[in-house]
């Protein structure tokens, strides 16, 4: 019998099984097609547009088709060829007459500073097409400028239709003539600086959210459960505030005639105000609060989980309270303080509203150069990069937390 | 430091001298408990849940605190004694094998928390290992073990230190019947190669009867006998040891005298047995008779085996279980009174059927009224 049904009727089981499996997964999936649908349109869609707008180049190859097209040849050694000269000439007085001059010249005066000013003197001056072998001699007339090698290299750099130069400038790099990838000026390079700031202060919310964290934490997981209900209360109570209100009320307790600073100086202890917000204090203070229940949650749920027969055998064992805490207790809670600990940082690397609000010009993180070169340069280029950037930052972390925590998963002594 | 001392300090390890516990300040979970450990004895505390027998073992471990009383571990007063400072191994219920560790390194935890140098640790863990059979998974976790391999390594981890005391707290609670029983002859046989002493909590009478020197039954706070099993098993003392130890059989009826240590007692329903006179003190009291299901006879047609308690009785049914039979008769108010039947001799014994029952008067005891 078991060899009839081991060889007779193992294909056709197997069809069946894949069949059956196939009925059970299509429901499955159309279970989950909704939230599919909705990532794609709210999640990945504009994500994919992000990343695009990043490295999307298509001012210049709109305004000047002709001159991108004679650039294509040119080996950017020597100054560009007369036809190249003829071509811009052309492109000029026809993007000037369409008036789509002013995307291209904003583009290029990204890249060489006073672009905007060439072009628009250039397009008034170019009353007509120069003649034929003429036209170097005619914009060089004009403007000096076209007589160097830098005008036309930014103009082929952006002749696109994709680009490094927002991703480069995101991290204060850029191509130099000859093409090569060099530092920026120092003058101009401010994001890798914004970037050490921005992990800087993610990194101490962090840190600052575990230490106090961690205690609430552990009380939760070990009251009894009316205090522990009690208790989680309070840690979810800022979750009913909005955020800015929060933000708001630290203002309200933190500035030179709050609460804080009159209280301090109604007891003596001080006799002018301390600075506590618009500098790192207040970003520190409020991001903390804001953040110290992501920190809590994933905690208290690992140690709720945590037997307390571990450290009663740890005592039983010779392990004084704390040596049994360093060795028993803290590796186990080691999960919770990674998902915390991650979970914390990825959202106060992305802070916006809280340092723009508490901090002072020199707490803005990130997101606030983001949100600059969106809403007031409208500058969607470099602000997709440095948004790709921090993406790509927070996409590494999770990964490495990922291969951490996988690497260290224990199923627990008890056997469910 | 004089003979006397030495010997006591010898012979009890630890002592609890009128402890009580009570954690609501309302009612004593512990209601008074002396008892004695002897040095190298294997002591169960046996009882009912919420007897108190755990929190007994938790407060000779240091993880509760004794509300009155004394508890004296190798003549010293442990009271303000922390947990690990007590050298007791202790077997937890659920094991408690760190999960972090591997199998050697929950092994060698108490060595290295007691700073033994590295190689007298090695040393120590494989001794350890070979004794539970366990060499070649010393590099698993412990979730990667079965449960009768998890609980053979939280042994071996009490036992690693050489702990003056070991303490099992339902150890083999959760093993199936067939490993249980198996661990039983394993803890038993190291308990025996070490000579530890070993205090067992368990709610199990039939594994507190096959390991144990001694068994404390517990109940509602306060020890109601110990003794050694047979003991325990041949002469309860009252009615609740009675009951829990073993198939019982009870008999409720009232003390009419009591002569040279047997009472006679009017049953309910007006028969008359003479039993031992063990937890009843004059005529008139109410008590309960205590038979042991394989100490009564079935008498056939007009036999007399010679005992003076013949009682009429009706066979309910009969159970088969291979090496013996259980037939249930109605004896007397109990219609459940069980007869231990081998060989056979349960034959014929069809439902309704009327017999008569004897038993000698050694072997029913007359204890309190249950």
């Amino acid at each position: 019998m078991a060899a009839f049904v081991a060889t007779g009727a193992e294909i056709p089981l197997k069809r069946r099984l894949r069949r059956a499996e196939r009925t059970r997964q299509l429901k499955a999936l159309g279970l989950v097609v909704p939230l599919l649908a909705f990532l794609l349109f709210t999640f990945l869609v504009p994500i994919g547009g992000m990343l695009w707008r990043s490295v999307d180049d298509w001012e210049v190859g709109k305004a000047l088709p002709q001159t991108v097209v004679a650039l294509k040849a040119w080996d950017g050694k020597d100054l560009p060829s007369e036809a190249a000269y003829a071509a811009l000439a052309s492109d000029i007085r026809r993007a000037t007459a369409d008036r789509t001059l002013a995307v291209a010249a904003k583009r290029l005066n990204y890249v060489v500073n006073g672009y905007r000013t060439l072009l628009t003197k250039t397009g008034r001056a170019l009353k007509e097409q120069p003649a034929a072998g003429e036209a170097k001699a005619a914009l060089t007339g004009i403007d000096p400028a076209w007589g160097e090698r830098a005008t036309w290299s930014a103009i082929k750099g952006a002749g696109g239709p994709v680009t490094d130069y927002y991703l480069l400038a995101a991290l204060d790099m850029q191509r130099n003539l000859d093409g090569s990838i060099v530092s920026a000026p120092e003058e101009q390079s401010i994001y890798q600086g914004i970037f050490l700031r921005t992990f800087g202060i993610g990194l101490g919310v962090t840190l600052t959210c575990l230490i106090l964290g961690f205690p609430v934490a552990y009380l939760l997981a070990s009251l009894p459960p009316k205090q522990s209900n009690m208790l989680m209360i309070f840690v979810l109570l800022p979750f009913w505030t909005s955020l800015l209100v929060r933000t708001c009320a630290w203002i309200v307790l933190l500035q030179d005639q709050g609460l804080i600073n009159d209280g301090l100086r109604w007891l003596g202890i001080l006799d002018h105000p301390v600075r506590l917000i618009f500098n790192r204090t207040g970003v520190f203070i409020a991001m903390t609060h804001v953040l110290l229940p992501f920190m809590i949650l994933p905690l208290y749920s690992v140690m709720k989980a945590i037997s307390p027969a571990y450290m009663r055998a740890a005592a039983s064992l010779g392990a004084p309270p704390a040596v049994a805490f360093v060795r028993i207790y803290l590796p186990q809670t080691l999960p919770g303080i990674g998902a915390g600990g991650l979970l914390v940082f990825i959202l106060a690397i992305g802070y916006y509203i809280t340092p723009a609000l508490v901090g002072g010009a020199g707490d803005q993180m990130i997101s606030y150069f983001i949100a600059f070169y969106t809403t007031e340069t409208v500058n969607w280029g470099l602000a997709s990069a440095l948004g790709a950037v921090l993406l790509s930052a927070t996409l590494v972390l999770a990964v490495v937390y990922g291969k951490l925590v996988h690497g260290t998963a224990t199923t627990g002594g008890v056997k469910n | 430091m004089d003979g006397g001392m030495v010997d006591t300090k010898k012979d009890t390890l630890v002592r609890f001298t009128g402890v009580q516990k009570t954690y609501d300040g309302e009612h004593l979970v512990v209601k008074s408990l002396d008892l004695d450990i002897k040095r190298g004895e294997f002591v169960t505390l046996l009882g009912p849940s919420g007897s108190g027998k755990t929190t007994t073992l938790m407060m000779l471990a240091g993880f509760e605190v004794p509300t009155h009383g004394e508890i004296v571990l190798d003549g010293r007063p442990i009271k303000n004694v922390p947990p690990h400072q007590r050298d007791i191994g202790m077997v937890f219920q659920n094991y408690a094998l760190f999960p972090h560790m591997t199998v050697e390194e929950n092994l060698a935890f108490p060595l290295s928390v007691r700073k033994m140098p590295k190689d007298e640790q090695k040393a120590r863990v494989s001794r350890a290992l070979s004794m539970i059979k366990l060499e070649s998974l010393a590099k698993r976790r412990p979730g990667q073990l079965s449960g009768g391999q998890q609980q053979r390594v939280a042994l071996a981890r009490a036992l690693v230190f050489s702990p003056q005391l070991v303490l099992m707290d339902e150890p083999l609670g959760a093993l199936d019947k067939r490993l249980r029983e198996h661990m039983q002859l394993e803890i038993k046989q190291i308990h025996e190669s070490t000579g530890i002493t070993v205090v067992y909590v368990t709610h199990d009478q039939s594994e507190a009867l096959t390991m144990s020197d001694r068994i404390a039954v517990f109940n509602d706070g306060i020890i109601q006998q110990i003794d050694k099993p047979d003991a325990l098993y041949e002469r309860p003392v009252n009615s609740f040891v009675a009951n829990f130890i073993g198939e019982n059989n009870m008999l409720h009826g009232t003390v009419e005298n009591i002569e040279q240590g047997l009472a006679s007692v009017r049953l309910a329903t007006g028969e008359q047995v003479v039993a031992s006179a063990v937890g009843v003190g004059q005529a008139g009291e109410r008590t309960s008779v205590s038979i042991r299901p394989e100490r009564v006879h079935i008498l056939k047609g007009n036999e007399d085996a010679g005992h003076p308690n013949h009682l009429p009785a009706t066979v309910q049914h009969t159970i088969y279980l291979g090496d013996h039979a259980l037939t249930v008769l109605t004896v007397a108010d109990n219609e459940e009174f069980m007869v231990k039947l081998s060989g056979g001799n349960h034959a014929g014994l069809t439902p309704g059927l009327p017999v008569t029952i004897a038993f000698r008067p050694e072997d029913a005891r007359a204890l309190d009224p249950a």
